[in-house]
């Protein structure tokens, strides 16, 4: 396990030493980028609301109870930009973007691949690792954006027309704008930035370091998502500390 | 030919006391060779007997536990070699990228280090193409090619990066005794041509006796014998003589 701790920090800085071949790779990057993109936009999209309206409907009865219908726009305005969308979204692209890269770079690595490059003198971490980090950061914190922006709407959808509530839009909104702040938004965008980087690295170093036929890439698969979501759960809690100081 | 390959001169490479363990078990046992610029060299020998493991070395892909590798007298280690010699290998399986075209593939070295501009890179990749007998493919994916063509593909992918040694692991693996032979003449044809020093892993007999100028016997990580493929049928071992002439038993 910390050998492969090790390894993981490793490709992670040797990455970020890989950055100044950025505009070299860029064509890969922006490849890379619309492929996560349409993958996971309708996912994302549903997801997404669906978990607005889920928030909405365990906590709004409650709170209408309570003579509170007043908080239920921030309750899930609050909860969906600093924790929801952010943790949800990451695990969801570690399930659908993570466990592809792992895949196509594990079968690389099994195929001898990935030795053609290196033999080619062409840096795998410069052709393969780097595009795909890159371009899961850029579109993890644009993906957690949209998640948010649909989540606050399936909330407000859920909340207007579930009987036990009857919340209308324009309370709903006016509420969310009086308690979320920008600054709320954009610790969980930082967050979603944060766990890209960590699905990104992890499901390369699990391609990369691939062995042994397809039952080797299933596993790897495996490792890709399971460890990615580990580490985002534990980051998730690093980051919320550090972010309420 | 054309004035890109005609420019490659082979170069000579001298192993010396190579040693290889994987998890405690002894791969490589102290290999000695000198491959001499310009020449056919085939190491023969049974599977699991170190070849490819040995290949891999030669290449830079692994680092040994002991022992040196000299390329024309430069340690193959150090990072002045690999700029200053060119050096492919013609992987088992191919190993081009599925997820490119053919002439992607072909193209990929030139491209990545931005050595040409993209329509001399087609250029080049169309003459290579043609050079191994490949026409009408460079815009096919590697899924669609059969099992030699993507031999033939991966050599013409090794012939962009002008190479002064080609390394050819297990070339005619999988293939049927046509296409062995039509990969067998190419490898003729090259070192023909260019001069290249052509160092080939087989267990493939008929390929070894067919196209080397000298042949190594390799077995449980230790060189044999070291001769032309006169010598090396001389050669009263019986190791090497099992690996020789080991046939089918039939009843008469």
């Amino acid at each position: 396990m910390f050998r492969n701790i090790g390894e993981i920090i490793l490709l992670f800085w040797r990455t970020l030493l890989a950055l100044p071949q950025t505009w070299r790779q860029r064509q890969k990057v922006f490849d890379q980028f619309f492929e996560i993109g349409n993958a996971s936009l309708l996912m994302v999209c549903v997801l997404s609301f669906f978990i607005g309206g889920v928030i909405a409907l365990n906590f709004g009865p409650v709170l209408v109870e309570h003579s509170m219908a007043s908080v239920v726009g921030g309750v899930v305005g609050l909860a969906l930009a600093k924790e929801l969308a952010p943790v949800m979204m990451a695990i969801l692209i570690a399930g659908r973007i993570g466990s592809a890269m792992a895949a196509e770079i594990g079968s690389m690595s099994v195929y001898q691949e990935v030795d053609a490059l290196r033999t080619m003198n062409i840096n795998p971490i410069h052709y393969l690792v780097l595009p795909r980090v890159l371009a899961i950061s850029l579109a993890l914190p644009m993906l957690v954006v949209f998640s948010v922006l649909v989540g606050w709407f399936g909330g407000a959808v859920v909340a207007n027309y579930n009987h036990l509530m009857d919340i209308p839009f324009r309370v709903f909104f006016a509420n969310l704008r009086d308690i979320v702040e920008l600054q709320d938004v954009a610790n969980g965008v930082f967050k979603s930035f944060c766990f890209a980087v960590i699905v990104g690295v992890v499901s390369c170093h699990q391609g990369l370091t691939t062995i042994g036929g397809p039952r080797g890439i299933g596993r790897s698969v495996t490792k890709a998502v399971v460890n990615s979501i580990v580490l985002i759960v534990i980051f998730d809690y690093l980051l919320t500390r550090f972010l309420l100081k | 030919m054309n004035d890109t390959t005609q420019s490659s001169q082979g170069v000579g490479l001298v192993v010396r006391g190579l040693r290889k363990s994987f998890d405690g078990q002894e791969v490589l046992k102290g290999i000695d060779l000198a491959v001499r610029p310009g020449e056919i060299f085939v190491i023969m020998g049974p599977s699991g007997s170190g070849k490819s493991v040995l290949l891999k070395h030669l290449i830079g892909l692994e680092t040994p536990d002991a022992g040196e590798i000299l390329v024309n007298g430069d340690p193959i280690s150090a990072p002045e070699t690999a700029a200053k010699y060119r050096m492919a290998l013609v992987f088992q399986s191919g190993a081009l990228l599925n997820s490119l075209t053919v002439g992607e593939n072909v193209g990929l070295y030139l491209a990545e280090h931005r050595l040409k501009p993209p329509a001399e890179i087609e250029r080049i990749v169309a003459e290579k193409l043609a050079d191994v007998g490949l026409k009408d493919v460079m815009h096919k994916m590697p899924a669609e090619l059969s099992g030699g063509m993507k031999k033939r593909a991966a050599i013409a992918r090794a012939l962009v990066i002008e190479p002064q040694l080609i390394l050819y692991d297990e070339p005619t693996s999988e293939l049927d005794p046509v296409s062995a032979v039509v990969i067998g003449n190419e490898i003729l044809e090259l070192n023909r041509r260019i001069r290249v020093t052509s160092l080939v892993v087989s267990h493939d007999r008929d390929l070894a006796f067919g196209v080397a100028d000298r042949i190594a016997v390799i077995a449980e990580g230790r060189i044999l014998t070291v001769g032309t493929p006169a010598e090396v049928k001389n050669f009263q071992d019986p190791l090497v003589q099992n690996f020789l002439t080991a046939d089918f038993k039939r009843a008469s």
